[in-house]
């Protein structure tokens, strides 16, 4: 099943100061996939994930080159209103990183920034975000309660929730499951998968299980270099590089 | 030696110092209690504390104190109108929006001014800010209850930006990103995330910079006017507790009514301050949020 691409990127070097951390990386994003990133640690798998929704300009003294497009909007047009590209892109963290606020407030927040001031509309959308985001049943009767009081894999979920409440159309995810425990890392898998039905998903993930299990591609990354794409199925079990077979198979990591 | 017995002397020792101190304050507490309530033989708790005519040298003498009080809290009020919105914002701008050079200088130099001496910030008050106010606003004298007002605040600022700014510093970077991969504005993200998130922070600041103003005697004695009335402007001169306790203590003859008058206003005084302590106390527990960057 064909389908069109929703975003890519073609020559993207990065630089943190003067040390280069992604080199000329050309990848695309079919609409509605799974892409799963992975790689060893430190090759630059969070760095190109945070340039998708230019969450790096954040960091003094950081510098891109190439091209980002996000259909036909220029990621990188100084003209660009990143508010606007931020919604489109969503952003789920490493560490579940909720709000000190009540649960309700965290998933109403992102409407509330870009101007929902509809009570009735935010109550909806704050329930089917939590519902998408298969917490509603475990939160429902605890929306005004501190998003800090849920458990970690909750936490998590409500960032999703959070994210998925501004209606973005393609989701970043850095590591969503590594600091949760295996039942609370396999409903954020199923989640992964149900929710590809309408967004672009992008994961990052060191754990080879998981990227094959959610994503319908598979990109290796390796010292800041794309190294090899393919289908995920494809990558797992033909690798054409030695370097990708290596990595898959657990010889160096 | 034997271990245990160098551990129960350390014990004991500690134990002595404490006891020590607050004895000592226990002792300062209960002469304040025995040289102020004989005044209550000359006039009623009432009387005194809402007394409007403070003439406690005249014959026969009036000792009512509101003029004093009402001072005090108009004061302490008006320093913090001035002083919170100025401390709280020169924080969120050193922590989030100067440029990191910028915030290394000014930084220091904010803390440096929190060492000022109160009589030099009163003698600036004196010579410098009450002709100002004087010609500016075309009254007859510039010391009075905004001048006084003005230069407690400049007591305050060092303190409430300094302590806020670690507080505001202090809030997870996780949390800010959260907040602009949403697509929050940096205002939006201050307004919304960072203060929630250090508000209790805040009000530690608030309370400890303030606490610097509200007892304050030297910078109310020189540039509050001093006149024992309830001001009807901003620009009218007053006289808050310390400053009458200050001014009058040398000239009241031991044991004498004004004598008890003056010990009877500084507990009235301490009431005051203690009440102010516990308002912010609850205030900042109030706003407290699990976890995150609370001081
Ligand atoms: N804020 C930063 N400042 C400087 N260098 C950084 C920063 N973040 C990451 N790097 C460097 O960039 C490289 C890629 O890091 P990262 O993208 O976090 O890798 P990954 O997510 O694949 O583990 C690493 O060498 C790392 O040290
Ligand atoms: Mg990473």
């Amino acid at each position: 099943m064909e389908s069109s691409t929703k975003m890519h990127t073609k020559g993207l070097d990065f630089y943190y100061n003067d040390a280069q951390a992604l080199y000329d990386i050309s990848l695309e994003f079919p609409q509605n996939r799974v892409t799963a990133l992975i790689g060893p640690s430190g090759c630059g798998k969070s760095t190109f994930l945070r340039c998708l929704n230019r969450m790096n300009d954040l960091i003094p003294k950081t510098r891109a080159k190439g091209e980002i497009m996000l259909e036909n909007m220029d990621v990188f047009d100084p003209a660009l209103d990143v508010v606007s590209l931020r919604r489109r892109v969503g952003m789920v963290f490493q560490k579940p990183n909720p709000f000190p606020k009540t649960i309700f407030e965290n998933i109403a927040y992102g409407m509330r920034v870009n101007g929902v001031r509809d009570k009735a509309l935010i109550a909806e959308r704050v329930e089917t975000s939590l519902r998408q985001a298969a917490i509603w049943e475990e939160v429902k009767d605890r929306l005004n309660e501190s998003a800090l009081g849920l458990s970690g894999g909750q936490q998590q979920r409500l960032c999703i929730a959070r994210a998925l409440a501004v209606e973005p159309e393609v989701l970043l995810m850095d590591e969503p499951a590594s600091a949760l425990d295996p039942i609370a890392t396999q409903k954020i898998e199923e989640l992964i998968i149900s929710l590809s039905k309408a967004l672009t998903i992008i994961i990052v993930t060191h754990n080879m299980q998981q990227a094959a299990r959610v994503s319908d591609i598979t990109a290796f990354f390796y010292m800041g270099k794309l190294i090899e794409v393919n289908n995920t199925d494809t990558l797992f079990t033909k690798p054409e590089l030695k370097q990708t077979e290596d990595y898959i198979t657990g010889r160096f990591g | 030696m034997k271990q245990q017995t160098i551990e129960t002397l350390v014990r004991w020792a500690f134990m002595a110092v404490a006891l020590f101190s607050i004895t000592a304050l226990c002792l300062i507490m209960l002469f304040l209690v025995f040289e102020g309530v004989p005044i209550l033989k000359h006039v009623s708790l009432k009387e005194f504390v809402f007394g409007l005519y403070w003439y406690p040298t005249s014959d026969p003498a009036d000792f009512g104190i509101f003029p004093l009080v009402v001072g005090s809290f108009l004061v302490t009020l008006l320093s913090g109108v001035v002083s919170i919105p100025l401390g709280v914002m020169t924080a969120l701008y050193l922590a989030e929006i100067a440029s990191g050079r910028t915030a290394e200088i000014v930084k220091p130099m904010v803390e440096l001014m929190a060492s000022m001496p109160s009589v030099v910030i009163g003698f600036f008050g004196m010579v410098v800010v009450a002709p100002f106010i004087q010609k500016t606003f075309d009254i007859p004298v510039g010391l009075n209850l905004f001048n006084a007002s003005l230069m407690l605040a400049f007591m305050s600022i060092p303190t409430i930006c300094s302590i806020s700014e670690d507080a505001i510093f202090s809030v997870p970077q996780a949390l800010k990103e959260a907040s602009f991969a949403l697509g929050a504005t940096h205002l939006e993200t201050i307004v919304r995330v960072i203060v929630p998130a250090s508000i209790s922070g805040i009000c530690t600041a608030v309370i400890l910079g303030m606490s610097r103003a509200i007892g304050e005697t030297m910078v109310v004695l020189m540039v509050a006017g001093g006149a024992a009335m309830i001001p009807g402007s901003l620009f009218d001169p007053v006289r808050p507790m310390p400053a009458s306790i200050a001014a009058e203590m040398a000239e009241a003859p031991f044991g004498s009514e004004h004598y008890h008058a003056l010990f009877a206003t500084g507990l009235v005084l301490f009431a005051f301050t203690f009440v102010f302590n516990l308002v912010a106390d609850y205030i900042s527990h109030r706003f407290r949020q699990t976890g995150e960057a609370s001081l």
